[in-house]
């Protein structure tokens, strides 16, 4: 090893030490932490703290509420980000022909995506008010309660979650588009290619490595999303709109059960990484090199 | 087919317009009377009012929420700076032992659902007595924030050839020479995209924030938001005057700096 390659071990070394310290000591130290907590019985309140193993994950795997947790948060995962790659792509191609304002069409585009997930919320809430809100009256006036019908919250939280996402996957596939050479469009042209054929056998392929990222990407936030149920619905009518995320919450600092809620949350963790991983493998199963 | 493409233009702009109209109609009940709120068929309020603005300026904690939002997402932005930035160099291109893992923990740490991890973090905090403080948020977004940070600050050191470094070297210079005058100066609208993405999280963060704070003290803005308090009936006009001033940053960072906002968008996922 030459001084010049010592040199630079302890550079690395030193370069890299501080931020490895402070995620080893928020992120990593916590992750393992939480995996001990979901093995006990924690009540603060009751200065209850003692192990019980798996019993949390054996009560959920018998729980009602976990089993709705579970569709729901499948269903507003599978709804949302199949909404939001449809029209992202869309949207994309819309912009793709856009020669002209091009910087206003992004800013209008991306507004709903940089809003905190709680004024979201708040503009959905006032959106959805049954007299005076902007859904109904576009309607044509009917008193519909949108948030407060167990069968259109989910639906109507979805919408919301669309709004605020779409922007993002509309955004990474324009990205993409733009780096497609006009020559190639030209040369479809010349060979009298309809619109059609060549949407389906030039532009669609060449999104298709974007798309799966963006597919992943969002898949993991839907996954995840707390803020937009927990202020737009917290849950309810009759925990229709319960995601897993706002279930652990609410065991986690509403009836303060630590231990119950860290399993949840474990079980997130767990769902989480199993799509990423799963993602993964199909990912190098399909060739796909991005 | 000039004139098409204009009308597609517009036909495009109109589209996204339409799709920004549930900011746009929070926008317009913030200038709305409360005798006018059930008034729907007018797209400007026939006697618009400050009068909301006032309520929330003089008479909520949304002044002070503000203030936290602000001093807590410059802090977490400058402190995942300069955590992340030389990480990102050592992972871009020293040789760190047991790198692989490294970056594979950083990617996998940037998929960590914060519901996990919001149990522990609060117990950890509470232990440290930074409960209801700035510091609490700040350390919980920055842990946040740094992979992502981290891996999009990696990315664009990569793109900087190395042979501008080895010249620099060959000139005498030390590795952290090198660092300030070859490095920096390329890299800064990078770290402008990245530090546009941190400050963005964190002034959005809601469940940290949430859970860690109590009082006004360090009440960000969403959490302010999400309670903003109404007595007998939901003050409408006074919540959508909230939204807007907890929305200010936001179109800030959209409208005026959305090339830098972009680039980080873009890089983050093209570089996976």
């Amino acid at each position: 090893m030459t001084a010049r390659q010592r040199a630079d071990r302890r550079a690395g070394l030193a370069f890299a030490a501080p931020a490895m310290l402070a995620l080893s000591a928020l992120a990593a130290y916590p992750a393992l932490w939480v995996l001990w907590l979901s093995l006990q019985q924690r009540v603060p309140i009751f200065g209850i703290a003692r192990f019980v193993g798996l019993d949390h994950f054996v009560f959920l795997a018998g729980d009602a509420r976990f089993w709705n947790a579970v569709r729901v948060t499948l269903v507003f995962t599978l709804a949302s980000v199949a909404l939001e790659l449809t029209l992202g792509v869309a949207v994309a191609l819309a912009l793709q022909r856009q020669r002209s304002g091009r910087r206003l069409a992004l800013s209008l585009l991306l507004l709903g995506w940089a809003l905190p997930s709680v004024v979201t919320a708040k503009l959905f809430e006032w959106l959805y008010h049954p007299s005076a809100g902007l859904v109904n009256v576009v309607l044509g006036g009917h008193a519909i309660n949108w948030l407060g019908d167990p069968r259109l919250a989910l639906p109507g939280l979805v919408a919301a979650d669309v709004w605020r996402t779409m922007p993002f996957v509309a955004l990474l596939c324009y990205a993409r588009l733009l780096t497609i050479p006009v020559e190639v469009y030209e040369a479809a042209r010349v060979d009298g290619a309809s619109r059609g054929a060549t949407l389906r056998s030039i532009t669609l392929p060449l999104l298709r490595p974007i798309l799966l990222i963006a597919l992943l990407f969002r898949t993991l936030d839907a996954l995840r999303a707390f803020d937009l149920m927990f202020v737009l619905t917290g849950g309810g009518p009759a925990n229709t709109t319960e995601t897993l995320t706002v279930y652990a919450y609410r065991s986690l600092f509403q009836t303060l059960q630590l231990g119950f809620g860290a399993a949840i949350g474990v079980v997130v963790f767990a769902l989480v990484m199993a799509v990423a991983w799963a993602y993964l493998r199909a990912l190098r199963g399909a060739g796909v090199a991005a | 087919m000039r004139r098409r493409l204009r009308a597609w233009d517009a036909a495009v702009l109109l589209l996204l317009a339409a799709w920004a109209t549930p900011f746009f109609w929070q926008l317009r009940t913030s200038f709305t009377p409360d005798v006018e709120l059930l008034t729907t068929d007018r797209a400007v309020p026939a006697h618009p009012t400050l009068i909301h603005y006032r309520a929330v300026v003089d008479r909520s904690v949304m002044p002070r929420a503000l203030l936290n939002s602000l001093g807590v997402a410059s802090i977490t932005t400058l402190l995942a700076i300069a955590l992340g930035l030389p990480a990102a160099y050592a992972l871009a291109r020293l040789p760190v032992p047991g790198k692989g893992l490294l970056l594979l923990a950083v990617v996998a740490s940037t998929a960590f659902p914060q519901i996990t991890t919001v149990s522990p973090l609060y117990l950890l905090l509470r232990a440290l007595g930074l409960r209801d403080t700035w510091t609490a948020l700040v350390l919980a977004d920055t842990s946040f924030a740094l992979p992502l940070l981290m891996w999009l600050l990696a990315g664009f050191i990569r793109d900087i050839p190395l042979e501008l470094e080895e010249a620099a070297f060959l000139d005498g210079a030390g590795r952290v020479a090198v660092v300030r005058r070859v490095i920096l100066p390329l890299v800064a609208p990078g770290v402008a995209s990245a530090a546009l993405l941190t400050f963005l999280a964190a002034w959005n963060e809601f469940l940290f924030a949430f859970t860690f704070t109590a009082t006004e003290a360090s009440r960000t803005v969403p959490v302010a938001l999400a309670l903003f308090p109404g007595v007998f009936e939901v003050p409408w006009g006074d919540i959508a005057a909230a939204s807007m001033l907890a929305s200010l940053p936001p179109i800030v960072i959209v409208v005026a700096l959305q090339r830098w906002l972009v680039r980080g968008l873009v890089a983050g996922a093209l570089k996976e």
